[in-house]
């Protein structure tokens, strides 16, 4: 019918309706507060960030090393077996240099994210986290990277014990 | 024993960045240009299905609850899905299920979205979809999956942003001859190239536009459709499926989901070589590389080889594979659920030669709508018939 239709509903309010407030809005502001708790397998991943270590989980059937790591294998559908630690080095699989904050602002310095195939993982077992001490021009897919740690007294237990990812020294 | 189920009207509102309508006045709009053009009324209604994305768009929660007397489902059995930017698709696939299980014989499907009410921008929303430990804190953005998908992509096949941008300038041409469309417009490859750059390899204009908009079609079973029309569109195939939200654990250069709801949409339809047997489609474009990832899940494409199409003129208009005839999320606008109700009704009028400026050249018999979302892991397809 569409070409039978000869008019679509619909009233657009443009910016400048918005400046001059031709139409009513009304603000309100929803501040929520959470307690997360991390879980059973989160809960040891980022204590033992605090000790600068990453573990994975190891399922002994399809014999893959999870990182971030779960208490069951989501492909066997059957309790992980045991607890593994990994490296602190891994591979660039993708990235990108990001010009906008999480509210879709800009910011003044981009920031570089990437997501990082942790060595001694199963291969394409990627976590999301930072680059840093590296020029956005010279990241490249591939590139091997390493953790930088805050110093122990910082640590926290979380993700951002891990400050950001830069190229491997070798 | 399910039973074939046919697409007897359609309805769109306007898409635009802000629209005066609730999103209760616009489900009617929608709605009401669905039931008059299939020349039925609530009346012959007997469920409704209804579809939205986050209800932190509104800051209504239970949004479905809220908007169902706009889309006439007071005291009506009536269901919201919701599969984030898989919705729009997944809505007529929930009425399928109403109808082809025998359940209902009339079922209104209306996809709602109204992204303008958050501030400072509705990308904001998106925030909390990563997970809460170990992701938030790194300052995410839903951006973020976006580039950081494209740029495997188009590492893995050796594919460059200009072939990529060809999908934008495609799309927003398409769209100029949507009367709903919100970003119709002649651009080129190097204006692609040269607009600003949000999340390299994405820059502003490989990205849809936020919206609001409704759309909405009418369901029937088949004893109903023989007596209201001619010419009902048959959906012939269903398909849907999810991967986890452990995305940085996936292959990012390719959509599994996509594929295993393809097939599955593909089995039930009857359908053998989708290259042969698919005359028109209408993935979802909210990026420009998603409109070639998902041709090459949709089985359309071979892996790394839909930019190659693209760039031949095979999804023109008038090519062997017209892709997004309507303009797409890209030009005619991305109200997340109607969005891809849009493309549904983009299949309707065009599988029932009605889609004027549109039309495609070939005789379209067969067409399949696909949409995606959540945190990369859905895949909702539907192939339609005429």
């Amino acid at each position: 019918m569409s070409q039978k239709i000869t008019s679509y509903p619909g009233h657009e309010i443009t910016s400048d309706d918005l400046k001059e407030g031709k139409y009513l809005d009304i603000y309100y502001k929803f501040v929520p507060r959470y307690s997360w708790a991390a879980g059973v397998a989160i809960s040891r991943f980022l204590d033992e960030l605090k000790n600068g270590r990453i573990v994975a989980r190891k399922c002994n059937r399809c014999e893959r090393i999870l990182v971030p790591p779960r208490m069951y294998c989501e492909q066997c559908y059957r309790p992980t077996d045991e607890w593994i630690q990994i490296k602190d080095t891994g591979t660039v699989n993708t990235f990108s240099i990001s010009h906008v904050g999480t509210d879709a602002r800009r910011l003044k310095t981009p920031i570089l994210v990437a997501v990082i195939d942790i060595d001694g993982a199963s291969p394409g077992m990627g976590i999301l986290h930072n680059l840093g001490e590296v020029e956005p021009s010279k990241i490249w897919i591939g590139m091997k990277v390493q953790a930088v740690w805050k110093q122990p007294s910082e640590r926290q237990g979380a993700i951002t014990d891990i400050r950001y990812f830069k190229p491997l020294e070798l | 024993m399910k039973r074939r189920v046919a697409v007897v009207g359609a309805g769109i509102t306007l898409f635009r960045r802000r629209m005066l309508e609730s999103p209760k006045e616009l489900s009617f709009e929608a709605s009401k240009m669905a039931l008059d053009s299939a020349g039925l009324t609530l009346k012959d209604i007997q469920s409704v299905v209804s579809g939205s994305a986050p209800d932190a768009f509104d800051g209504v929660h239970m949004k479905g609850e809220y908007y169902l007397d706009g889309m006439g489902a007071i005291g009506k059995p009536h269901e919201r899905v919701y599969v984030g930017g898989g919705t729009g698709v997944f809505t007529p696939i929930g009425g399928w299920w109403n109808v082809a299980s025998g359940m209902y014989d009339t079922c209104l499907c209306v996809a709602e979205e109204k992204m303008s009410p958050l501030h400072p921008h509705p990308q904001y929303a998106f925030w909390s979809i990563f997970d809460q430990i170990l992701e938030r804190p790194l300052g995410t953005t839903l951006l973020w999956i976006f580039s950081l998908e494209m740029r495997r992509y188009m590492h893995k096949y050796g594919i460059k942003e200009e072939e990529i941008a060809e999908v934008a300038v495609k799309n927003k041409g398409n769209a100029i001859d949507h009367p709903s469309a919100q970003l119709g417009a002649k651009i080129t490859v190097s204006d692609v190239m040269n607009s600003e750059p949000i999340c390299s390899p994405v820059k502003r204009l490989d990205v849809s536009p936020p919206s609001d908009g409704a759309a909405a079609v009418v369901l029937v079973s088949e004893k109903v459709a023989k007596k209201l029309t001619d010419e009902p569109v048959w959906l012939d195939g269903v398909g849907w499926t999810l991967d986890t939200t452990h995305w940085t654990n996936r292959d990012l250069a390719y959509p599994e989901y996509v594929e295993k709801a393809a097939k599955m949409a593909y089995r039930m339809a009857g359908i053998k070589n989708p290259r042969k047997e698919i005359d028109v489609a209408e993935p979802y474009d909210p990026f420009d590389y998603k409109e070639l990832h998902h041709l090459e899940g949709l089985q359309l494409a071979g892996k790394g080889e839909a930019p190659k199409m693209t760039v031949d003129g095979v999804t023109q208009r008038d090519g062997d594979l017209p892709v997004c005839p309507s303009g797409g999320l890209l030009g005619v606008g991305n109200p997340i659920a109607a969005a891809g109700m849009m493309k549904i009704c983009e299949l309707f009028w065009q599988l029932r030669g009605e889609a004027g400026k549109r039309q495609v050249k070939k005789d379209a018999r067969t067409g399949v709508a696909q949409a995606w979302g959540d945190l990369m892991q859905v895949g909702t397809v539907a192939v339609m018939r005429s």
